[in-house]
């Protein structure tokens, strides 16, 4: 079926659309913005905002150009006095009831309220300041994701990304007028909550209303105390996303001068969770092709590097436990590995060193603990999370020229990575570098072209079928918590059925596009960031001579001189963990 | 029991036919009217009736005339005399109605409503307009 | 033996209740003196009765003629003439007859609770008649050509609702009756169901045949359970006799109708909010478009209306769109059910003609202001609408003249004010509760609602300054354009009809620091009269904050700022010497 073309005029000027465009999308194309402050364009317009109003000829009155559709022969009007008027009216009462505390607040100078002010040239509140009195006014209890009631603008993208993206509902409106505000139903806080920490509410908030826990300063601390011995790791979604801070490109891949700065800001070791990564598809192959070639343990095989994942499935899909793969995410084996094989090499005795990971990712903050697995060493494996948006803020704070550093090269050897751990960035790519793997685990050789199309892209859930030596294995990725359902709905129904399962892999990420969308990367994200940031990845994964995991000289390595093989006793004992059924309210 | 169109069109012939000429007594039993306590002078009138052995007389509820003010309302409505309404009808007015207007065919002085508008369902008019 | 004639003597003001006596004297004599004392009863009538025309005037029944302008000559000739010799008097038969009922022609009529006294009345027969001999288009077409807008404030033409309903494709459509009345002072749709259920589901099972619907919902108040209790015994029984449920009446045509139970919000009589309750979701609004009429409840097509509405429906095919259309204004067809409340003598429902004057409904059927008080304004549309001054007490209502003069029609409510009343008081309580009632979703409703309502707590608190009023006016006009449902647009209306009619009261307010009506409490001041102060201190004694000062010598004196204003001392002053003003 092909879409009609309407035709209309924005501001005297032809346009001519597909028929479903909104005023707000048409006048995008014709070069015209329309300020608004809660549309998004992942998310269904709320309207909540009134800031989008525009003038349509023959209607009394100023329609939200983000919710309505552009009809054959409108002609439309973006901006004349009474509607830059209304405007600069809604903004400042917006402002009347905020705190305005922009020196403070973890969006100063990046925050769209602030940029609209800017804009509007907004030079004081003409109305009563007043902010509702909430009982509390800050919600701390996640430790990865910070609620301030105060300073949201009630425009639901939060609750929209919560429920209709993420399927999680732990965010909701509650009570209405003045005294809205997002919290859980039930006036729980965020912690007692089904709450999986993903953080796509902090990635979708337009003001500094939901943020990430701030570990900064505790790494800055640990930096300068001269009993710890700081070493970092740097997440696959990172380096393609970080140089936005500073005005590169989405998909600017900096993984050289992210080794320069980390080191010069005072980290000792610089390691790749890349290599970690490769590390967790050895063991995540070995598990898959125990399962599907010997039939040792559960079908389909589900990923697990995701911890909102992880959080979600034992939460929502307990029955899906014995499915889930046991491997630990490359982080947590990141931090094993350091704190055993690293430290026994280096004689560093555990307690002393400092682990730090950056990540996409606020969950990532909440693994650390998830369960006493994730201290395998003896002690906690990893010690903080920062997110993209931390580093960028410590690289700042850190007084380096960033942007002109020199590049640098990772420690050994737990940072050299091949193309299949670096693009764990993006959905889809644990699948694919697990297949490389797999297909070399069963086969005894690598796949003639090792770029599994299939499974990359944006499309929800992606399916796909891979042929290793005349048995086919079936996979999904589904990424965006709310795509998981269709795909765990089939193979409930198969297994209720009796039937062969329908999938033998499923590769899930909580967030939409995977890591590299992830809840701790820079603000604004959308598709077209999306895709440029995984771009950045895939090229990575093709500027690698090597790209398949077991092909890592030093994957090798770390077997033949500790752990092994594969899915061995020392293997299970760091590198894997197990799952519970957990309740959705702790309260 | 479910009507097909003739059946339905013969349940309501017989429905006005049926309709014997006797006297009416209507309260207004809205949520209103209850408020204002005609539920009292609802059971009053039954009362008044069965002790006094009063046949002929049927006392029902119906809903709000609109005449708030003057809650609780009733209409009496004897053959041969005009329907009319009654405002502030306690119990005791309500004996007192039975008593003269219904017995003695006597109105009750300082409490009669005026109708508030004609009845456009009247037999007839719909007759005539359809 | 009955009489053969009543005499009905009324008259609306106290000051004519002693010529009502007299004149009912006049008339027993006159009437002995016919020898006619066994013929003709002459009773006086409620005293709140009787149309507020000037009195007194009589009634003769069963006649039903209205004589009034009585002389002596006149009453001899009434009995002399008519009342001996039969010759019919002159007088008016239905000039009193200002109100037309159609929405409430059976309340107050029939038994709600039994089907057999609405059959009686023609019920469900408009339902036959659309089901076996009108076309859902003759239908729709003949909804159209009666002019009936909705009347549960905005007045969109009910016809062409449904045929966008009826024009849009799906395999599952659905009729919404919305009663969720909620204006303050407004309860038309809770007498109409409690007095005449059957209407409103006759109705909705037309709606449903002509737009090609086999499922209806009625959103209710939880806080109506008579009305609840009303429409489930109504639809049981319509059931049970085929007239609604599955196959009705053997036509092949199906329609089932359920209950739906609203908390109480306001803003769920919107209907995008109202369907979004429905649907178990937060009933908060949502952009239109698209209109439910073509994607509505779980995205289908549904016709929503409100109870008044579809009250109508039945008597229009009944009686015809011609018939329909010739009562009521140009553009407005049809009747409007108001409740006419606070200052007027007969509080009450009032169903009248569209284009009847405000004068009529408020002077003549409600009998005008109680206790013989100065009328200032009547607010139409409830928190919606504006406040409308004497100059139009003769616009003839109707959905665009109300437009016209700043309020609207709303689902009407109607608010008398006297000289009592206070505007900025008023516009105080109107903003409270949309205030209250706001969902929040939207920032210029919940926002600017309460920023309006801080400028008139400021305003009455004696703090107001002249340019308020200019920012007042900006945020309303944001509100106005800028909020995403009705709610909010309209927040700002009794604000803005109250600086456009009263502007002299906020300006009294905001510089001379006065509040004439004397409601706005931080504006008041009690002042000792030392003239006719006779120094005996019980004002001083009663003084619950000790704010008065002075002994018996030398007099007594409030201070002004600690007094609370609670008025015990004027209260208890014997002597009339404590001022208040």
């Amino acid at each position: 079926m092909t879409t009609a073309i309407v035709k209309a005029k924005i501001n005297g000027l032809a346009v001519e659309v597909p028929a479903g465009t909104t005023i707000l999308d048409a006048a995008t194309k014709a070069h015209v913005k329309i300020p608004t402050l809660c549309k998004h364009p992942d998310l269904e317009a709320s309207a909540g905002c009134g800031i989008c109003i525009v003038r349509v000829n023959g209607s009394n009155k100023l329609l939200r150009a983000c919710c309505t559709e552009i009809e054959q022969g409108m002609e439309i009007t973006t901006h004349d006095s009474e509607i830059v008027e209304v405007r600069r009216t809604v903004l400042e009462l917006i402002l009347a009831n905020h705190p305005n505390d922009c020196l403070q607040c973890g969006r100063n100078n990046n925050c769209e309220l602030q940029r609209l002010a800017a804009d509007f040239g907004i030079r004081e509140v003409p109305f009563p300041h007043f902010l509702p009195a909430f009982g509390m006014i800050r919600d701390y209890s996640t430790g990865t994701i910070i609620l301030d009631a105060e300073k949201c603008i009630k425009c639901g993208r939060c609750v929209d990304v919560c429920q209709n993206i993420q399927n999680v509902w732990a965010l909701n409106f509650v009570g209405r007028g003045v005294k809205i505000r997002i919290a859980p139903a039930g006036d729980i806080v965020l912690g007692e909550s089904p709450c999986v920490k993903c953080g796509q509410c902090s990635a979708h908030c337009p003001t500094g209303a939901i943020t990430e826990y701030d570990n900064t300063r505790d790494v800055w601390e640990a930096l300068y105390d001269p009993d710890k011995y700081c070493i970092v790791q740097i997440a696959p979604a990172v380096r393609v996303a970080v140089g936005e801070a500073f005005g590169f490109e989405p998909g600017t891949n900096l993984t050289k001068k992210l080794y320069s700065v980390l080191r010069r800001i005072g980290f000792k070791t610089v390691f790749d969770t890349n290599f970690s990564a490769d590390l967790t598809i050895m063991e995540e192959a070995t598990e898959f092709v125990q399962r599907f070639a010997h039939g040792k343990g559960a079908l389909p095989l589900i990923t697990s590097c995701c911890p909102a994942w992880v959080d979600f499935m034992e939460k929502y899909e307990t029955d899906m436990i014995d499915n889930f793969s046991t491997c630990k995410s490359p982080q947590q084996m990141m931090g094993a590995m350091t704190k055993t094989y690293y430290a026994e090499q280096q004689g560093l005795p555990p307690e002393k060193i400092f682990m730090v990971s950056i990540m996409p990712c606020t969950a990532k903050k909440f693994e650390i603990q998830r369960s006493r697995d994730m201290s395998s060493s003896g002690v906690q494996d990893t010690d903080v999370v920062l997110t993209t948006r931390e580093l960028s803020r410590m690289i700042k704070q850190s007084g380096i020229d960033f942007v002109n550093l020199p590049d640098d090269s990772p420690d050994h050897i737990m940072g050299d990575y091949t193309g299949a751990g670096t693009i764990f960035a993006a959905t889809g790519g644990v699948m694919e570098a697990a297949i490389r793997t797999a297909y070399y685990f069963v086969t005894g050789e690598n796949l003639a072209d090792v770029n599994i199309e299939a499974v990359r892209g944006l499309q929800g859930v992606k399916e796909g079928e891979v042929d290793i030596r005349g048995t086919t294995v079936k996979v999904a990725v589904a990424h965006g918590l709310a795509n998981v359902e269709y795909v765990l709905d089939k193979v409930r129904k198969a297994k209720e059925d009796g039937k062969e399962p329908p999938y033998h892999f499923i590769e899930v990420m909580a967030c939409p596009g995977g890591c590299v969308g992830g809840g701790g990367q820079p603000y604004g994200v959308t598709d077209e960031i999306r895709l440029k940031r995984a771009e950045g990845i895939y090229q990575d994964d093709a500027d690698h001579e090597i790209r398949c995991s077991h092909d890592n000289p030093m994957i090798q390595k770390i077997y033949a001189d500790y752990l092994g093989k594969p899915g061995s006793e020392k293997s299970h004992h760091l590198l894997h963990t197990k799952y519970v059924s957990r309740p959705l309210y702790t309260k | 029991m479910k009507l097909n169109r003739s059946e339905f069109i013969k349940y309501r012939e017989n429905i006005k036919v049926k309709q014997p000429e006797e006297t009416v007594i209507l309260v207004g039993l809205g949520s209103c009217g209850i408020a204002a306590g005609a539920g009292k002078t609802f059971e009053a009138f039954q009362d008044e009736i069965s002790s006094k052995n009063l046949s002929g007389i049927t006392v029902k509820q119906t809903g709000c005339m609109g005449l708030c003010e003057t809650e609780p309302t009733v209409e009496v409505r004897v053959p041969g005399m005009p329907d009319i309404i009654y405002g502030k009808v306690t119990p005791e007015i309500a004996r007192k109605i039975i008593e003269k207007h219904v017995i003695r065919k006597i109105l009750v002085n300082n409490l009669i409503q005026d109708k508030p508008s004609s009845d456009i369902m009247k037999k007839g008019e719909i007759d005539n307009a359809v | 033996m009955p009489y053969n004639h009543y005499i009905l003597v009324s008259g609306d003001s106290e000051s004519s209740l002693n010529r009502r006596n007299e004149l009912i004297s006049f008339f027993e004599k006159e009437i002995a003196g016919q020898n006619l004392t066994d013929d003709v009863q002459v009773v006086s009538t409620i005293d709140t009765s009787a149309c507020g025309m000037e009195g007194p005037f009589i009634k003769i029944l069963p006649e039903n003629i209205y004589i009034h302008n009585l002389t002596p000559e006149k009453v001899r000739s009434i009995v002399q003439e008519h009342l001996a010799k039969g010759i019919p008097p002159e007088g008016t038969g239905t000039e009193a007859d200002k109100q037309f009922r159609i929405v409430l022609r059976n309340c107050g009529v029939i038994d709600p609770e039994r089907i057999e006294d609405y059959i009686l009345r023609d019920g469900y027969s408009a339902l036959e008649k659309v089901i076996f001999d009108m076309t859902p288009e003759q239908v729709i077409d003949e909804i159209r050509k009666s002019g009936l807008r909705g009347r549960g404030g905005a007045g969109f033409p009910t016809g062409l609702k449904w045929s966008f309903t009826k024009e849009a494709s799906s395999d599952q459509k659905y009729v919404v009756c919305n009663a969720d009345e909620g204006d303050p002072g407004a309860y038309m749709d809770r007498s109409t169901l409690e007095g005449d259920p059957h209407s409103v589901l006759e109705a909705m099972a037309i709606a449903g045949c002509a737009v090609g619907a086999d499922t209806g919902y009625i959103y209710i108040r939880a806080e109506y359970p008579l009305a609840i209790k009303r429409l489930e015994l109504a639809i049981k029984q319509a059931t049970e006799l085929g007239l609604l449920g599955d196959n009705i009446l053997g036509s092949g045509f199906s329609f089932n109708i359920e209950i739906r139970y609203g908390a109480g919000a306001f803003v769920c009589g919107e209907e995008t909010a109202l369907l979004a309750s429905l649907e178990g979701e937060r009933g908060t609004p949502k952009p239109r478009p698209p209109f439910p009429a073509v994607k509505g409840l779980w995205g289908k097509p549904t016709v929503v209306n409100n109870v008044e509405t579809f009250a109508n429906i039945p008597v229009v095919i009944l009686k015809g769109s011609s018939w329909f259309s010739s009562i009521g204004s140009e553009k407005s067809k049809g009747t409007k059910v108001f409740a006419v409340t606070g200052k007027v003598k007969n509080s009450g429902l009032v169903e009248v003609p569209m284009g009847t004057p405000l004068r009529d409904i408020i002077f003549s059927i409600s009998g005008g202001i109680r206790d013989n008080k100065k009328f200032k304004a009547v607010q139409t549309g409830g928190p919606s609408g504006g406040v409308i001054p004497e100059q139009f007490l003769d616009t003839p209502i109707d959905y665009d003249n109300l437009t016209a003069i700043g309020s609207m029609m709303g689902s009407g409510g109607m608010i008398v004010m006297d000289e009592d009343d206070c505007m900025v008081d008023v516009n105080k309580f109107y903003l409270q509760f949309s205030v209250d009632e706001s969902c929040g979703k939207c920032a210029p409703c919940r926002i600017g609602g309460r920023e309006l309502l801080t400028y008139l707590e400021k305003i009455s608190g004696g703090q107001g300054e002249l340019e308020d009023i200019e920012k007042m006016k900006r945020i309303g006009k944001a509100m106005q354009k800028a909020s995403l449902c009705a709610l909010g647009q309209t927040t700002s209306n009794p604000i803005q009809s109250a600086l456009k009619y009263f502007y002299n009261e906020y300006e009294d307010h905001i510089v001379h620091k006065k509040c004439t009506a004397g409601k706005c409490v931080s504006l008041l001041k009690f002042i000792i009269i030392t003239d006719k102060c006779v120094k005996c201190g019980v004002c001083k004694r009663v003084c619950p904050v000790s704010a008065i000062s002075g002994d018996r010598d030398s007099g007594f004196l409030i201070d002004q700022s600690k007094c609370i204003k609670c008025g015990l001392c004027r209260e208890k002053c014997k002597f009339e010497a404590i001022n208040k003003g």
